[in-house]
């Protein structure tokens, strides 16, 4: 073997989103006792600077295509795509906690570090070819994760909420471990590309019923990240428990990046057998979307109604997995794009409605919103439309590429079980649009309260950015058309 | 491979790994779930070393020391959750912490 231990400018320039990542968490972490109790909101400043030079190196490596460090990562319009989006969720979600964190928990800074190194892990999972590179991306944007969950650990809502998310969250990677070292062991490799060829080679493949299994390993694991039935019980839980704006980032970036792992291992290494993984995704596809949209039907909590919805969502963009075409793949991306924004926009909502202490979470407590602070209640409107999926929003355009790359795969029940499944969404968010303008906010309501800038200013941009995707989709849709068809190339 | 077989590695670290499932799903203790992974994640990197000495190749091995940093890193923040569980709470059953509810 020739000895080039030292890795090429181009290797590491590939891998700089993610090295500019570790680097902003670590300062930032080392950082933070050296403040004054006081000054702890500097971390969030300096991991905000880390994000933004981190999108900066987004597109810095998006000019060097291609793979590095042995194929261990790929640089495609898929990882970029996906580097991208998770970085601008955590952009969204750090302005968004400036004031929360502030208020509930002042005399710490480690939440904006730890929220980074969660961002790192999600774009090393964008782009990891290997298994095990996606498995130390996926891990270290869950402990992360886990941590933010159960950040308030003196509010007993927080900690169980960190609690259920880290048992389950391991339980879960233990799975796709597991599945890992099946594959690892039928293959002898575990290169997401070099396993695709083995499988579809007939001679010299290992028997289906292994590859099979460890590919039902690894989707077990992954069912668990995105929520997927019948593994998404937890997330109700979790998402309710947890502080607002670490709610918003959970739904929204570790899911998309869990969303492209799986994308990459089925499109790629399990490419070949997908006449046994379809039929599987077809059918928790629909049990995602049945059971979190009539889940959601009976909540009382908006963030309880909110992670339903979340798992509801996750089931419309398993459609699209389930399609197993590019078009498939450029619906679940922009679906997962569309979705990003109107879930932060929504939870930042949640996050000025809620006040001190998240004790206004009812959905009596939106009554009369409209009247008390009409701008909050129109953009929580474009949230809601958004993803209910009226026209003229983001979430429209998302759901209508789902269904037409399902209806070019010959999906038809799916696709019209998944429309009705839509029709019966409608009913949930209508509930919340009908208490803020219609209903008499209960007695003893407090008076306005002025937005915060940095809520003001997630809640004005995540709405702009679904109008944009609404009115303009094909801004993004030509990003995720050469992505989803770099993926595939083989 | 002399003396034990593949197959008996293989075998062991199944049996290793259904009793993590299980005892993840019928013990009620946060620590003894929490020991429960703990075995999973050690059958699987039973399983990495049994293929990697069977293909005669170091990667295998590598990944469980990727796996055992990873656990080590699990073990510190689940520890961490499990103490402020049991601070505001004072128990350890599962069962108990059951506040989140509609």
């Amino acid at each position: 073997m020739p000895a080039d231990f030292i890795p090429s400018t181009q290797d590491l320039l590939r891998l700089l989103p993610e090295a500019v990542l570790v680097a902003a968490g670590t300062i930032g972490l080392v950082l933070e006792p050296l403040l004054r109790d006081s000054r702890k909101r500097v971390t969030g400043v300096f991991s905000l600077a880390g994000l933004i030079v981190a999108l900066w190196a987004v597109v810095v490596s998006r000019a060097y295509p291609g793979t590095a460090f042995r194929n261990m990562i790929v640089v495609d319009g898929f990882a970029t795509f996906f580097r991208t989006l998770v970085i601008a969720v955590g952009i969204l979600t750090v302005i968004l906690s400036l004031h929360y964190i502030q208020r509930e928990r002042p005399e710490s800074g480690e939440f904006y570090p730890l929220l980074v190194f969660s961002v790192a892990g999600q774009c090393l999972m964008a782009v990891g070819n290997e298994l095990i590179v996606i498995f130390i991306g996926l891990e270290i944007s869950s402990i992360a994760s886990y941590i933010l969950a159960g950040y308030l650990r003196d509010d007993p809502r927080s900690n169980e909420s960190g609690l259920k998310y880290f048992l389950l969250g391991s339980f879960a990677t233990a799975f796709f471990l597991y599945g890992v070292a099946w594959i690892y062991g039928a293959t002898g490799t575990t290169n997401l590309r070099e396993i695709g060829d083995i499988i579809a080679k007939p001679e010299i493949r290992p028997p289906l019923v292994i590859v099979g299994t460890s590919a039902a390993l690894m989707l077990v694991g992954l069912a668990f990240k995105v929520a997927a039935a019948p593994f998404q019980i937890w997330a109700a839980d979790v998402y309710q428990g947890a502080p607002a704006p670490v709610t918003a980032f959970l739904a929204a970036g570790p899911k998309a990046a869990a969303f492209a792992v799986m994308v990459r291992i089925l499109m790629v290494a399990f490419d070949p057998i997908g006449a046994a993984w379809e039929p599987l995704l077809w059918i928790v596809a629909l049990a995602t979307m049945t059971i979190g949209n009539f889940a959601a039907l009976v909540q009382d909590n908006i963030k309880r109604l909110l992670a339903y919805s979340s798992i509801a969502h996750a089931g419309y963009v398993l459609v699209a997995v389930t399609a197993h075409s590019d078009a498939g793949s450029a619906a679940v991306m922009f679906y997962l794009a569309a979705y990003a924004f109107m879930n932060v926009g929504a939870f930042a909502v949640v996050t000025h409605v809620a006040r001190a202490g998240e004790r206004r979470l009812s959905l009596s407590d939106f009554a009369g919103l409209a009247r008390r602070e009409p701008a909050v209640a129109g953009l929580f409107t474009i949230f809601l439309l958004s993803l209910i999926g009226i026209p003229l929003t983001g979430g429209f355009f998302g759901k209508f590429y789902i269904f037409k790359a399902a209806l070019e795969s010959r999906l038809y029940l799916l696709t019209i079980l998944g429309l009705l499944n839509s029709a019966v969404a409608a009913y949930y968010y209508l509930r919340v649009l009908v208490a803020m303008y219609f209903h008499e906010p209960a007695a003893g309501t407090v008076e306005a309260m002025p937005v915060t800038p940095g809520v003001s200013f997630v809640l004005w941009f995540s709405a702009g950015a679904t109008l944009l995707l609404g009115i303009f989709p094909t801004l993004v849709l030509q990003f995720a058309d050469q992505g989803a068809s770099l993926a595939l190339v083989r | 491979m002399a003396g034990v077989p593949l197959a008996w590695y293989l075998i062991l670290s199944a049996i290793l790994f259904a009793l993590g499932i299980a005892g993840f799903l019928f013990r009620r203790n946060l620590i003894t779930m929490f020991m429960s992974i703990e075995l999973m994640l050690n059958a699987v990197n039973l399983s990495f070393v049994a293929f990697s000495y069977k293909f005669g190749r170091v990667d295998g091995q590598i990944f469980t020391f990727f796996v055992m940093v990873v656990a080590a890193a699990e073990a510190a923040v689940g520890l961490a959750i499990i103490l402020a569980v049991f601070r505001t709470r004072k128990t350890l059953a599962v069962d108990e912490i059951d506040s989140l509810k509609y």
